[in-house]
């Protein structure tokens, strides 16, 4: 080895399912950097690691693909990643290609497609434990005979699983020349070429597993029920509504405790400071402002706990084969399930996972419409309302008239990304032929606790840096907005009617007046834009600043008696539809890499929020609401 | 179901079908994908000549979509894009799938 001082860069590739991700968990720890690739928002999952023999390397976690053609704009990373062609990354000098050992059929074609590429290749047999469990006998040595590569068994999820690869990457760095890359003789297969690779992958499987004569027995069994095609459904809805409920149930404790730890802190502050701009900004713009957002931390946490822990288990797909049709009644693919889902934790992933649809025309459907899910920025601000306003009490044995109202909510962006989505299809692409829907419905497997913790983890991160900086920055200048200019001496009125963020407000006033908004909530929408959940910290700031008391009531409290029943369901209508937060606006510009189609997002969503809004207000009004 | 003993496409195949890949006719298949195309992702998912293949579920409306036991792979696909496999029913039922 002559480049001792630089790491050596090595690739995971594989198909999707194969438990790459967790491999590479096991193999990285906590350690990893994630960002995006410049220019495309997939995802980029790298972190240094050192091997047994103390040599660095360098870890890269490529998109999962069966080939690489590249079919979509994921596997586009993969497949130039690979091939040394994409610009500002350096090809990567080892591959380490993973397969599930249970499933070896279409990983064995696409290891004989990335031999031709050139580059050292190791293949990890990975969930060997599951593999052996099952019974299957496979032949290690006669295998990395037959496709010339080194093979090595791994179990991801178990303490020292992975000894055997980090010894064959060692021992692969430290041969003698290195890592050699010979001629990449790789091009697009042809049909032919691809049925010939597979062929003689079928042949090197029959000569090397013996398999005994069950199937995955508890996957067809979990099969049977949940891809019923009736009692399916009734298993998918079960599981969303209970997903909701447990939002509003479980994250009450830890709830509580968040916002008694701020209010604690607020009331430090104002005993130990004397009156003035400091105590202020720090009591009732910094404390105030970011607790009000931190507080809905454990419900984020609970909702992507349970997508992860349905991803880790297998079942998205399974949503998916279930939603497929259904969806593509509304004119949406199958594949768009599991980007809307994650809408209902934010747009922005939801938006960025859409580069699974291999179809430009199904992609864009789905990203016009994913920001109609309603997505966790949306909750603080519902859950404001409800508590306010809705009774807190049971209905129909057990379930809390809050949770139903939230979940009608839910149904309600349901419903809108459902029907704009017909209504683009009948409009737009109404000649189009459909695109295919194909997808593996990988064997169940028992969530692992380290990697749902890892991925749940990178939300709390990602959240929190929000919390810390854009949040935190809006939530200064709300601040600023509500305290200048300072009232005269002489003020007879609460001393925020005399701020800027009052004229702001005054002024939104006549646009938002028939939709039974008052100047409180305008100053709050505009912050919003940069992020929906900092309308409630706002109207946290504008009113304690009004009321200028240190033993500051529940926000909610004060509301209920401010708003109207009809303003305040009328503000929870707006927020279904309100093209808010800037930073989707953002990545819809990039990825659609349009103005056009971003302008036509906001545009149509502003319309369908004011519209909303003024039905629910003048409905409410009419039922004697006001 | 002995009308189900002759080649049929796969998007034409009831619940519970099993049989054997004889070929892939991608131009049966009306959509979006140029034949070639529909052929190679057919292929990529493991559909070749000889592949072992059986319905084990399907959706709600129109049957649709099914989903496919292909050799060891369980596959999802709309049955107007399986209508490009052709198949045959394997001779002797349930015991002949086994191998």
């Amino acid at each position: 080895m002559s480049d001792v001082a630089l790491p050596a860069r090595i690739a995971l590739v594989g198909n999707p399912n194969c438990g790459k991700t967790a491999l590479f968990n096991a193999l990285t720890g906590s350690r990893q950097k994630v960002a995006n690739y410049p220019g495309v928002t997939v995802e980029r999952k790298e972190a240094a690691a050192v091997t047994p023999a103390g040599l660095r390397v360098q870890l890269l976690d490529l998109p999962g693909t069966y080939s690489l053609r590249a079919r979509s704009l994921d596997e586009e990373i993969t497949r130039d990643i690979v091939l040394g062609r994409f610009a500002g990354e350096e090809a990567p000098q080892l591959l380490v290609c993973v397969a599930d050992a249970t499933n070896l059929r279409l990983a064995l074609r696409f290891v004989l497609e990335l031999k031709r590429v050139g580059r050292p290749i190791i293949l990890a047999l990975n969930m060997f434990d599951i593999a052996r469990h099952r019974g299957l006998d496979i032949d290690l040595a006669r295998l990395a005979g037959e496709l010339g590569i080194p093979v090595v068994p791994s179990i991801a999820v178990r303490r020292g699983g992975t000894s055997d690869l980090l010894a064959r990457i060692d021992a692969a760095i430290t041969a003698q020349g290195g890592l050699p890359a010979s001629a990449n003789i790789w091009h697009e297969p042809s049909a032919a070429e691809l049925r010939e690779t597979q062929r003689t992958a079928d042949r090197i499987l029959a000569a090397t597993v013996r398999a005994p004569h069950t199937a995955d027995t508890l996957t067809r069994r979990i099969d049977r029920v949940v891809l019923h095609p009736v009692g399916g459904l009734v298993i998918l809805l079960t599981l969303l509504f209970l997903m909701f409920q447990a939002v509003f149930t479980w994250a009450q404790v830890p709830m509580d405790l968040i916002k008694s730890g701020f209010d604690g802190l607020g009331g430090f502050i104002n005993s130990a400071l004397p009156v003035g701009w400091v105590r202020s900004f720090l009591a009732d713009g910094v404390i105030a402002g970011v607790g009000s957002v931190i507080v809905f931390l454990p419900q984020i946490l609970i909702l992507f706990l349970f997508i992860l822990i349905l991803e880790d288990f297998g079942y998205m797909a399974r949503a998916a084969f279930l939603m497929d049709r259904i969806m593509g009644g509304a004119g949406l693919h199958g594949r768009a399930f599991i980007p809307l889902l994650s809408s209902f934790a934010c747009a922005i992933p939801g938006i960025m996972a859409t580069r699974v649809i291999d179809n430009r025309r199904d992609r864009l459907a789905t990203i016009l419409v994913a920001p109609l899910m309603t997505c966790s920025a949306r909750i603080p601000v519902y859950t404001l309302i409800i508590s306010a306003f809705v009774p807190n009490r049971g209905v129909w044995g057990g379930f809390s008239l809050q949770g139903l109202v939230m979940f009608g909510l839910y149904a309600a962006g349901i419903a809108a990304a459902l029907g704009v989505s017909w209504l683009l299809r009948q409009l737009l692409w109404r000649r189009e032929p459909t695109h295919p829907f194909m997808l593996e419905l990988p064997d169940y497997k028992r969530p692992v606790a380290r990697n749902v913790a890892l991925g749940l983890w990178q939300r709390v991160k990602m959240f929190l840096h929000r919390a810390g900086t854009t949040i935190f920055m809006m939530m200064v200048a709300i601040w600023f907005l509500c305290s200048v200019p300072q009232p005269p001496a002489d003020a007879t009125q609460p001393a925020i009617e005399y701020s800027l963020a009052a004229k702001i407000g005054h002024a939104m006033e006549p646009v938002l007046r028939p939709v039974g908004f008052n100047w409180q909530i305008d100053v709050a929408l505009v912050p919003g834009m940069a992020a929906r959940e900092v309308a409630v910290a706002s109207l946290g700031t504008v009113y304690a600043v009004e009321d200028g008391d240190e033993h500051r009531d529940q926000l909610g409290h004060i509301l209920s008696t401010q708003w109207t029943l009809a303003t305040a369901l009328s503000l929870l209508a707006w927020y279904v539809f309100a093209p808010q937060c800037a930073s989707t606006l953002g990545v819809v510009k990039r990825e659609t890499n349009s103005w056009g189609w971003m302008l036509f997002l906001f545009g149509y969503m502003l319309a369908l929020a004011y519209g909303a809004a003024f039905a629910t207000y003048h409905l409410a009004l009419w039922f004697g609401a006001g | 179901m002995r009308e189900l003993d002759g080649p049929i496409p796969l998007g034409n195949a009831p619940l519970g079908f099993r049989g054997t890949v004889l070929r892939i006719e991608p131009s049966q298949v009306v959509g979006a994908l140029p034949a070639a195309e529909l052929e190679r992702r057919l292929i990529e998912l493991g559909f070749i000549e000889g592949a072992r293949v059986e319905i084990l579920h399907e959706g709600l409306i129109r049957r649709d979509p099914i989903a496919v036991r292909v050799n060891e792979a369980t596959v999802a696909l709309r049955r107007g894009d399986a209508a490009g496999i052709i198949v045959s029913k394997t001779a002797a039922g349930r015991a002949a799938t086994d191998e």
